[in-house]
């Protein structure tokens, strides 16, 4: 057992890394929205799952069946990135307009909005197996399984780790979501619309005595949120070269998991939720074997939430720093 | 309240009406309830009626569907009613109950062969046990950290049940035994089967009917037992908790005792809806309890009017017929069913029977949905104003 454990210890170390850095990118949408609304925003996992459509949306459309190399490559996976962006920010943003923000008018309790995120959840994600996947995808009969994405990057051997080889595509996934944490928390804590989330966050009836269009800030953070969701889809889709109608539902509350770990409301807590629980999994699956995993992830998270509610870093978007 | 909506005029007709009847209901002396009481047993026992089956279901039998999804989902909803409406815990693993009813009787009853009846009140007992287990650790968290620690166990349940092989795994456990029939029951020298054409005790494969009228008996005294709480001391310390649950616990209420209860009560429901339906189908897998079953029952609780019964048990009516009912839409039915639930939450988030108590925190626009509803109150009111200028 012990020998097992020494073995793929650096395995999946780096697979943890790679799946904590994608669990990091969804958790900051929960995390934000949950950190200015106090709102779970249950559609969120459907926000991701058409970031993957989104972004498998651009070789598609390049007739992409080969790996690419050089600018080619750089140039896809940049448009892969921006794709997946563009599709989940328009969806979050869709999903506050329609679902939310007409329950949040009227003043109803969390229980609707959380009855209408489940309805828009299914909706969205029925749309995708009937509707998108077979028309848009051409893909009538096949539609509802899986559906593979070309090989786009030579996966070759970057450098090992005491013999354990890391993969190029590993180091790019791990590398790609730090970057984006890094922009999002200048973002959140060095510009105007940060400093708006942050202060409806603390106290939404003062902010708007200060002048802060808190419409404008809610509809900012889910555009953040479901943009941050848009890149883990097109980089989980570049790591797992398959995506499906379904994809979002465990990879939701993984990362939803992964927030309240960290700490809700906290982006930092986000990422090292994020990672802690890629890592965590990956470790524990060595013990217990793969089937396990997400009992495992369920778990902590229970645990977790039983001897320190408010997670590692502390819940709290409004104390982020000024 | 300024309503701009063209709807609004429909919604408080609807409201007004509702109130109409619900006076007059308050004010209906004793024997003229019993005697609806009464009518609405024989009317609940007399549905699976062939006459009804055209219209009720022209794709599915009407009598199948009318054990399940249609029964089952309002005694589950009945089941989380307790939990959600009352006591105002948030759960979203509710189906790991009916789970642990459902594997509890196909075990039981393939492993040791008991009898049914007994599977029943074992079950029951273990449900409660499962609900305690489950509810002394995680009902000191609150909100929406308990709706997705519930949901977890749920998951976890799931996939434990698929990855243990002694439970049968991803293939579940089949053969599961019929309660023991009781044939040619006859009461008052009437023999049933000769005068009905349905023999109500004979629990075979072919005939849903029993199964149904075994159903409608446990709703009965579910709906009974759930009726008597609310209106006792347990019930006012729900609504309590459910309402301010440090105001209860200055009050002198014990909350944690109380919410355990209501998760254990919830959870027997649940299970014992577990045992039946396990009990009718003979063999269960791990894929009939997904968190899309937990999701539907909460959607059904609170599209009918969390924390009211009749309300509740319309709204799992809804649920569950309206996909069958079209399923000439066939797969479009779910898409369907979500854009509805959306727009149900829109228009009228009390649900559509909603109780006196709650429709009133939303016209104050207290109990709101987090900072922004609870806060910041009124929609066109202070916010766009002030935002505006």
């Amino acid at each position: 057992m012990l020998n097992d454990f020494i073995n793929q210890f650096w395995p999946a170390t780096i697979d943890g890394l790679a799946f904590g850095s994608i669990y990091a990118l969804i958790a900051l949408g929960y995390t934000m929205v949950y950190g200015v609304l106090r709102l779970i925003n249950f559609a969120h996992s459907e926000v991701f799952m058409i970031g993957t459509f989104g972004a498998m949306l651009v070789p598609f459309v390049f007739g992409i069946n080969s790996p690419l190399t050089g600018i080619a490559l750089v140039g896809v996976v940049v448009a892969m990135i921006l794709a997946g962006m563009l599709a989940s920010a328009g969806t979050a943003i869709a999903l506050e307009r329609i679902a939310y923000r007409p329950l949040r008018k009227r003043g109803a309790s969390r229980l609707a909005a959380l009855i209408s995120a489940i309805g828009a959840s299914i909706f969205l994600q029925e749309l995708f197996a009937l509707l998108v996947i077979p028309e848009v995808f051409n893909r009538p009969e096949q539609g509802r399984i899986q559906m593979a994405l070309p090989r786009l990057m030579e996966r070759s051997e970057l450098f090992s780790i005491f013999g354990h080889p890391v993969r190029i595509d590993q180091i790019f996934v791990i590398l790609a979501a730090i970057g984006m944490m890094i922009a999002l928390d200048a973002l959140v804590n060095r510009s105007k619309i940060g400093r708006g989330i942050r202060a409806t966050a603390q106290n939404p009836e003062a902010a708007v005595l200060m002048g802060v269009d808190i419409n404008r800030i809610v509809r900012m953070t889910f555009l953040i949120g479901g943009g941050m969701a848009g890149v883990a889809g097109a980089l989980y889709l570049i790591s797992y070269e398959n995506t499906h109608y379904f994809v979002g539902f465990l990879f939701g509350i993984k990362a939803f998991t992964a927030a309240v770990l960290g700490g809700i409301g906290n982006l930092r807590g986000a990422l090292v939720g994020g990672i802690t629980l890629g890592l965590v999994e990956n470790y524990g699956a060595i013990f217990f074997g793969s089937d396990w995993k997400h009992v495992i992830s369920f778990t902590i998270l229970v645990l977790v939430l039983m001897f320190r509610p408010t997670g590692i870093l502390g819940e709290s978007l409004q104390q982020a720093r000024a | 309240m300024n309503q701009k909506n063209p709807l609004a005029g429909f919604r408080d007709g609807l409201g007004r009406f509702g109130d109409a009847v619900h006076d007059r209901w308050l004010s209906t002396p004793g024997w003229q309830r019993w005697v609806l009481y009464v009518l609405l047993i024989v009317g609940a026992l007399l549905l699976p009626s062939e006459s009804l089956a055209p219209i009720m279901s022209p794709y599915t039998d009407w009598a199948t569907i009318l054990f399940f999804p249609i029964g089952t989902y309002v005694v589950l909803a009945i089941g989380l009613n307790v939990v959600v409406g009352q006591a105002g815990l948030l759960d979203l693993g509710f189906v790991a109950f009916y789970a642990v009813g459902g594997y509890a009787m196909a075990l039981i009853g393939t492993r040791l062969g008991w009898n049914f009846w007994l599977i029943l009140v074992v079950g029951i007992g273990i449900c409660a046990l499962s609900g305690l287990t489950l509810g002394a650790p995680t009902l000191r968290l609150r909100g929406d950290y308990l709706a997705i620690v519930t949901l977890g166990f749920g998951e976890i349940i799931r996939i434990t049940a698929r990855n243990t092989d002694e439970i049968g795994g991803p293939n579940g456990i089949r053969g599961i035994p019929h309660p023991p029939s009781i044939e040619d029951f006859s009461l008052f020298g009437v023999n049933f089967s000769e005068v009905f054409g349905v023999d109500p005790f004979k629990y075979g494969n072919l005939n849903t009917h029993p199964y149904y009228y075994l159903l409608v008996a446990l709703a009965v005294i579910v709906i009974i037992l759930v009726k008597r709480w609310e209106k006792s001391r347990v019930g006012r310390a729900w609504a309590a908790i459910r309402e301010d649950e440090d105001a209860a616990e200055v009050m002198g209420v014990p909350t944690f005792r109380f919410k355990l209860l209501a998760f254990a009560i919830g959870a027997s429901i649940g299970g014992a809806m577990g045992v039946l339906w396990a009990a009718k189908s003979i063999s269960i897998n791990p894929n009939d309890f997904q968190f899309l079953l937990s999701a539907t029952i909460l959607a059904a609780v609170v599209m009918g009017g969390s924390g009211n019964l009749p309300g509740v048990m319309l709204g799992a009516f809804l649920v569950a017929w309206l996909p069958e009912r079209f399923r000439g839409l066939q797969e479009y039915r779910m898409l369907i069913f979500g854009a509805v639930l959306v727009a149900l939450m829109i228009f009228r988030p009390e649900g559509l029977l909603p109780s006196r108590q709650r429709k009133a925190e939303l016209q104050e626009g207290t109990g709101g949905m987090g900072t922004l509803g609870a806060e910041v109150p009124g929609p066109d009111s202070q916010v766009e104003e002030v935002a505006s200028k």
